[in-house]
């Protein structure tokens, strides 16, 4: 375990180097990454100047559940986007080369290509984490801080559950399925609100088939005082979450056959 | 005139090609709009009398946008363009008796056209079979219709005539990432990409229905919809051919600037 963060390190180590020599384009870039996750909040925001409320949630209510699902999103993706870019690992055999490797397949492919540029991305996840948690206007209690900790992990861990089903497909598809980004992006884009507001049978998709409103709507329900107290424990379900995504991982694995180029 | 229609020729049955993506993609544009017309219930069902459309306007808008995406997305941009500026392939373009400006418009727009068309039609379909206010409605009237269709084409010109900036500032930056993720938001937000216009508030539209960016989807998609009508409709499609020309006077502009300062650097 010490030794894979080691290397995962050293990784890290060598990918900064890299991406600092273009030094400009860099900050650019994270200029860039930064503005435009605004525009999420925007709508939010100007949706509110007309309406007050929607589905029984005040505006302050919406941004605490809007930021602390941003907040979950980037944690995954600082640790798993590096997924994107399986299907071109498969494609030019760069898969291969990790597959001889004595260590971790899994690990190798993350530090494949670190996106530092989404530093950016993430500044903007914790200005809006902030700027929700503030205005959230909620009574803070220890179990209520546990509760947005647990979220937070939850959450993180069911988007990297998500990135490794959208690698673990590419073993049969050999090319990335834009349709993954309803359950990535989509997922990012459309838990600004609450998932309730959408309808009962998408919370039902959402609590049974991909756990969405188990790290969302559920706890935020306890913390804002609507929910029973045992909702709190619901983010588990994220880390449950992981086992079918890895099972699935394994599967392809064992199904793989080298492209050879 | 005859060599850029030959290149939109060519672009135009490439991009007809590629189906599986096609199926692909009509799939998640379904998943999309369905969620944006869901989360516009529940704000109708908090307020109606603040939504500044009906709801089965706004619902005709959102399949609308989904059926013309590939129109009016400025992340829709041609990486081939931007390759070529970095590794020099774009010496080989230059060496032929042809305007680099033009040749990418016309590529642009095959791209653009060649894709919407194999997208539409999927999604136009289906949703004109869901129940009442969530499907797509049937226009208004002929004559809108046919505005619908002049908008949409227009619109997708000025979307086209906008990028084409965006390659141009390629030339003197070379790293183009950062203007491109810029410039992608900023269009995507003030067209109307995130919430439609009218949904913003009366002073803010104000101004947003001046910029070129509501010469985008905005016109056709509200056209459509019966949302803008008779004066305010012959006013968005001047302000529309307007910013057209603008767009592509400036682009035509810097291009001729870039071409007299282009150094290819071997390779």
């Amino acid at each position: 375990m010490w030794n894979s963060l080691q290397l995962y390190a050293h990784y890290f180590k060598i990918q900064f180097h890299s991406a600092m020599e273009y030094k400009t384009s860099f900050i650019l870039t994270c200029i860039g990454q930064f503005l435009v996750s605004f525009n999420v909040f925007l709508g939010v925001f100007f949706m509110f100047k007309r309406f007050h409320n929607v589905s029984g949630y005040t505006y302050s209510e919406v941004m605490l559940c809007f930021g602390i699902t941003l907040m979950e999103f980037s944690i995954a993706e600082s640790v798993a986007r590096g997924f994107d870019t399986f299907p071109s690992m498969i494609a030019n055999g760069v898969f291969d080369h990790i597959m001889v490797r004595p260590r971790n397949e899994i690990l190798q492919v993350l530090g494949q290509k670190i996106e530092f540029t989404r530093i950016g991305r993430i500044l903007q996840a914790v200005v809006m984490f902030s700027y929700g948690i503030m205005k959230s206007g909620v009574q803070w209690s220890l179990a209520k801080v546990g509760t947005v900790l647990f979220m937070l992990l939850g959450g993180a861990a069911l988007f990297c559950g998500i990135f490794l089903i959208y690698a673990a497909i590419c073993f049969f598809t050999l090319e990335g399925l834009e349709i993954m980004n309803i359950l990535t992006d989509g997922a990012r884009e459309y838990g600004k609100y609450p998932v309730n507001i959408y309808g009962k049978k998408v919370l039902f998709i959402c609590t049974f088939f991909v756990p969405y409103a188990l790290i969302q709507y559920y706890p935020l329900l306890y913390l804002l005082d609507k929910g029973a107290w045992w909702y709190t424990l619901l983010p588990a379900g994220g880390f449950l979450f992981l086992l079918p995504c890895y099972g699935l991982w394994r599967l392809g694995l064992s199904h793989y056959k080298s492209v050879g180029s | 005139m005859k060599k850029y229609f030959s290149f939109f020729k060519l672009r135009f049955s490439m991009g007809l090609q590629y189906r599986t993506a096609a199926f692909a993609g009509i799939a998640t544009q379904f998943v999309w709009g369905s969620m944006e017309i869901l989360m516009f219930r529940a704000f109708y069902e908090a307020d109606a009398s603040a939504f500044p459309m009906t709801l089965q306007a706004t619902c005709s808008y959102v399949w609308m946008q989904q059926a013309f995406l590939a129109l009016f997305m400025a992340w829709f941009m041609e990486n081939e363009i931007f390759d070529s500026i970095v590794d020099g392939n774009i010496s080989y373009e230059l060496c032929r008796p042809i305007n680099v400006y033009d040749m990418w418009f016309a590529r642009s727009t095959a791209n653009r056209f060649s894709r919407a068309i194999l997208r539409c039609f999927p999604v136009l379909i289906f949703s004109a079979f869901l129940p009442a206010p969530f499907g797509i409605m049937a226009p208004v009237s002929v004559s809108a219709f046919v505005w619908f269709l002049i908008t949409l084409i227009l619109g997708a010109l000025v979307t086209i005539a906008f990028c084409m900036l965006v390659y141009m500032t390629c030339f003197f930056t070379v790293s183009s990432l950062g203007v491109r993720m810029v410039a992608v938001s900023v269009v995507e937000f003030f067209q109307g990409g995130v919430i439609p216009i009218p949904f913003f508030p009366e002073k803010l539209q104000k101004v947003m229905e001046l910029l070129p960016f509501a010469s985008m989807q905005n016109v056709a998609l509200r056209i459509y919809s019966g949302d803008l009508a008779g004066v305010q409709m012959k006013k968005a499609i001047i302000l529309q051919v307007f910013w057209l020309v603008v767009l592509v006077a400036i682009g035509k502009g810097i291009n001729r600037l870039a071409m007299k300062k282009i150094v290819i650097q071997g390779g």
